[in-house]
């Protein structure tokens, strides 16, 4: 590989010499012009507050988003960052990331951005394993443009582009994630704020293509989106908190849990016809058809899982295709361009 | 060497040429695009100056034996300098009646035919609807045929190999080639070579490659059918050191080059499409150069992640062909916003849509220059010849580095796939085109500009201190900030504008070949290069007062385009679309310019151009192009004699 320029960052090496920062080191001058009340403002102050978490200097952290209301946050976050264009950021990123292997990247996204026109880029970036952490604000509309049908909106919908209802099936973000091979994937809720922290934080130390779907409300066009499961009041018998090694227990008593009948996951309440801790299931990050039915329970004929999903070691894209070329130097040595422009039948007129 | 040839009682004499042109055609799976290769490598490499052009079908393998799955392959050498493959052949070398029908038409009365006439059984004369036999039935008498039962000589060369007939047919192309060795005395080791390396772990296959070569050959020798054999000398090139190559592959050596002289990596990101896919081929092995190669899930993925390695400090770059590029669109502009380096290649081919995808033609010139939202200006180069791909890659990126800027590099399926010999640079002959990533805190701002240059600064992550965001939305000057202010969008328009019109004082001004002034000036861009030189050197040599002009920049033009183009009485722009750089020239400078367009997947011939520049030198103006508006489709055999589809390639 040829020496290169392409700035000093050397990642998590440089640590030990770093001051300590805090979440204002995190802070850009930028105002913040999201609407009062969005969901958007605590994912910013969950984001920030993390940050110092990692042990990276702020200059080798780089946020891209795409567009949609998500798509401002880097300009809030005092790193790197740049705003792309509709559903491109995983690409960028990519290329990014294989240029870069020293930074630490966020991809912050939206439900429309991330499935509908960016769908392609999400599902090839986690398959590739690229080292980056994918946050996806899931609000269930179109907010920037003003309250159209997004991929994740309800069956039957209505919106100003759909006055009779939608007739389009809304789509399993956590689904399409593991359908996509990605190597973490969780879900976390813009209230639930310790619970976010922990989640981008478990993220932020993944290696490889971490997607994290944040259940956000729009206030404006879709208020309420998430509110039959996480409103104060009901979300400890509504949502399942995961944590691996776990039995898998809900409920603002503890006594509600999820077990197999079968090949099928049922509710059941412990101390009701002998159900004890025992039967219920264990979170195994690890396990395919866990993170399968996981993925695909809601409510409200399940709680909806909220935590770390899947969690699974494998080689980094770029890790690879660095890896190739450290191979490819070392068995061939240092690429010489003046053997490689004469390479091959050659002669020479006098 | 088992033939049934009798001895030779006469050697056949000798006759010296200047320049002879060959086309090889057969079947996809006849070895034509090797054979062509081997032929032209020989050429090369004894001296000769060579141009080729292959032309093969999209179709991988169409049935074997039609028309459609005809793949040539025709290559001109000389013992002067040449700068097309020829207008036509002097030989043809048909594998079969099917390559015989598509390409007839083209050779010229009393041109050689050497014809594999084994091949003409009755089978195969019905595929392709030939109700005789062409070679008995004496429609060929105007040419020259040499009727050669190459399979059968073939297959008893190869006796006792023990391999299958299918293994020992797929070697006749190696015993045309070597008849054609002999024809030309043409020394067979580079090709012995060639096989010896290419079949290593399969050496009865090298084996049987070498005897059907050497089978040719010596049939060539111990035949009476041919009297003369021809001696084309070595041509004068300039002095230096030579290699045979293609566009694609000059272009891939000018990039990785680039990057050496840059001191940056090179990540390439790329979705496979013809005729582009190749360059992504060939970087995928300099691993050991630092290059990164990303097959991207599509074309907008491909040019993201590049924009994503050049905002990380690498020299990000992608490559297509037009309907790629169309949906690259609007990352492109996403590069010309936010002001990163970036190259774009176009590897131009034939129509809209999906059109003819291996067909040449070279009308994404004003999609590449307008094809965006709004006014998103970017740089564009052109290469003249495959040889030029190697100078203008560098060119590319030595514009993107200096300004700032993605640039877009035109080339076409032509340009992509011919060859020719090109002169190796010496490294240290090149141009420094390195660029410092900003560092320094004090006084930086993102889109602070370089007075000179205009450029940004290039303040890659990683940089302590200089922490910034940029994005897709209007930027205001200098701070980078987010703006809708009126006044400023304007005012960063007209800078994004003026910096590219200013890269016009740095790049070298637009060179004429012939008089600085007289009747007409022949003006051209891009692979037509060698047609239009050809036809100005003929027409010069009648003694008209003609000269020619070729651009290698499009955007913005050479600063002394408008004083060239104003010293002649009238100007012709010949270009294989349907009139887009005259409709900017006639825009911008004024100029009633005639165009020759002429959109048949194929390049321009010499003969057509300078009848044309003749008929504008007599006074011809611009001729309205009527198309007769049909009623109903032609009867099939009709067509396809009229319209020989294309020649293809075989492995």
């Amino acid at each position: 590989m040829t020496e290169t320029i392409n700035g000093a960052g050397n990642g998590k090496g440089a640590a030990a010499e770093l001051p300590v920062l805090t979440r204002k080191d995190f802070v850009s001058d930028q105002e913040v012009r999201w609407c009062p009340g969005c969901g958007d403002y605590s994912i910013l102050a969950q984001t920030q507050k993390v940050m110092p978490d990692f042990g990276y200097p702020k200059e080798n952290i780089v946020f891209i988003s795409g567009i949609g209301c998500s798509g401002r946050l880097p300009y809030y976050m005092n790193t790197y960052g740049f705003h792309t264009i509709h559903g491109r950021a995983p690409a960028i990123a990519t290329g990014l990331k294989a240029a870069r292997p020293d930074l630490m990247v966020w991809v912050i996204t939206g439900d429309g951005d991330a499935l509908s026109i960016g769908g392609n880029h999400l599902i090839h970036s986690l398959r590739r394993n690229v080292d980056v952490r994918i946050v996806m604000f899931n609000n269930r509309i179109y907010g920037l443009t003003k309250g159209q049908a997004s991929p994740t909106s309800e069956l039957g919908k209505i919106t100003k582009s759909s006055p009779y209802g939608t007739v389009d099936f809304p789509v399993s973000p956590l689904a399409i994630a593991l359908a996509a091979e990605a190597t973490f994937i969780a879900r976390s809720v813009d209230t639930f704020t310790e619970h976010m922290q922990q989640t981008l934080n478990a993220a932020g130390h993944h290696r490889g293509a971490a997607f994290v779907e944040v259940l956000q409300n729009c206030n404006i066009f879709n208020d309420g989106a998430h509110r039959e499961f996480t409103d104060r009041e009901v979300r400890e018998d509504r949502t399942l908190m995961l944590e691996h090694g776990k039995p898998m227990i809900f409920g603002k008593d503890r006594d509600k849990g999820l077990r197999l009948n079968g090949h099928l996951p049922e509710v059941v309440t412990i101390g009701q016809n002998g159900v004890t801790e025992a039967d219920l299931l264990v979170h195994d990050e690890t396990d395919a058809l866990i993170s399968f039915m996981l993925s695909h329970i809601y409510w409200p004929e399940f709680p909806v899982p909220v935590g770390v999903i899947r969690r699974i070691a494998r080689p980094t894209h770029d890790q690879m295709l660095n890896d190739q070329l450290a191979q490819a130097t070392a068995a061939r040595g240092a690429g010489d361009l003046k053997k490689l422009l004469n390479a091959g039948e050659t002669w020479t007129v006098e | 060497m088992t033939t049934e040839a009798p001895p030779r009682h006469e050697q056949p004499s000798e006759k010296q040429l200047e320049r002879v042109t060959i086309r090889f055609a057969g079947d996809s799976g006849d070895g034509m695009q090797l054979t062509g290769t081997q032929f032209t490598r020989t050429a090369a490499a004894f001296g000769n100056d060579i141009s080729t052009l292959p032309d093969f079908p999209a179709e991988i393998r169409a049935p074997a034996g039609s028309l459609p799955g005809v793949s040539g392959f025709q290559l001109s050498f000389s013992s002067t300098e040449i700068y097309t493959p020829g207008d036509a052949p002097d030989v043809l070398v048909a594998m079969n009646p099917a390559a015989l029908k598509a390409n007839l038409g083209e050779l010229p009365a009393g041109g050689a035919l050497i014809v594999n006439e084994d091949a003409f059984t009755a089978q195969n004369l019905q595929k392709v609807s030939y109700a005789a036999n062409p070679l008995t039935d004496g429609s060929l008498k105007q040419w020259n045929v040499f009727a050669v039962p190459i399979s059968t000589l073939n297959s008893r060369a190869l006796e006792g190999l023990g391999l299958t007939n299918k293994q020992v047919d797929l070697t006749k192309n190696f015993f045309a080639l070597g008849l054609m060795f002999w024809l030309y005395e043409r020394d067979m080791a580079g090709t012995t070579k060639w096989i010896d390396d290419k079949f290593s772990k399969r050496p009865e296959i090298a084996e049987a490659n070498k005897r059907a070569l050497k089978a040719g050959y010596n049939f060539g020798e111990t035949t009476e059918i041919f009297h003369e054999r021809y001696i084309v000398p070595p041509a004068k090139l300039s002095p230096g050191h030579y290699r045979n190559i293609t566009g694609n592959e000059a272009t891939a050596l000018g990039f990785v080059a680039a990057s050496k002289l840059a001191g940056r990596d090179l990540f390439y990101g790329s979705y496979p499409i013809t005729p582009a896919s190749d360059i992504l081929h060939q970087l995928a092995g300099y691993k050991n150069f630092g290059v990164k190669t990303f097959q991207a899930e599509d074309e907008i993925a491909a040019i993201g992640a590049a924009i994503g390695a050049s905002y990380g400090g690498a020299m990000g770059m992608t490559a297509s062909s037009g309907p790629g590029i169309a949906l690259k669109s609007e990352a492109l502009g996403l590069a010309i916003m936010v002001e990163l380096p970036l190259v774009v290649v176009d590897v131009q081919r034939a129509g809209p849509s999906t059109g003819m995808p291996t067909k040449n033609e070279q009308a994404d010139l004003l999609q590449v220059l307008y094809g965006r939202n709004s006014d998103s200006p970017v740089p564009v180069v052109a290469p003249a010849t495959p040889a030029e791909c190697f100078t203008l890659a560098v060119e590319a990126w030595r514009l993107a580095l200096k300004y700032m800027t993605p640039v877009v590099y035109l080339s076409d399926a032509f340009l992509a796939t011919g060859a020719e010999p090109w002169r190796i640079p010496d490294f240290e002959d090149l141009p420094s085109i390195a660029v410092a990533n900003r560092t320094e805190r004090e006084g930086f701002w993102p889109y602070l500009r370089d007075e000179a240059t205009l450029a940004r600064p290039w303040a890659v992550p990683g940089t302590p201190g200089l922490e910034h965001r940029i994005g897709g939305l209007e930027k205001a000057d200098i701070s980078g900030n987010v703006s809708y202010d009126p006044d400023n969008h304007h005012r960063m328009q007209l800078l994004r504008q003026a910096k590219i019109a200013g890269i016009a004082n740095d790049i070298p001004p637009l060179d004429v070949f012939g008089p600085a002034e007289g009747d007409l000036l022949v003006l051209g861009w891009g692979s037509t290069y060698g047609a239009i030189r050809s036809a100005v050197e003929r027409l010069q040599g009648k003694g008209a007062s003609i000269a020619h002009a070729h651009m290698r920049y499009l955007n913005p033009f050479p600063a002394n385009t408008g004083d060239v183009l104003k010293a002649y009485k009238r100007v012709l722009i010949p270009e294989v679309n349907l009139g887009q750089l005259s409709m900017l020239i006639r825009a911008r400078y004024l100029i009633d310019a005639v165009g020759y367009n002429r959109v048949r997947g194929k390049p321009f011939r010499i003969a057509e151009l300078e009848a044309e520049a003749e008929r504008v030198l007599a006074g011809g103006g611009n001729l309205a192009q009527r198309v007769e508006v049909r009623m109903a489709a032609p009867r099939p055999a009709a067509a396809a004699v009229a319209d020989p589809p294309a020649t293809g390639d075989g492995g």
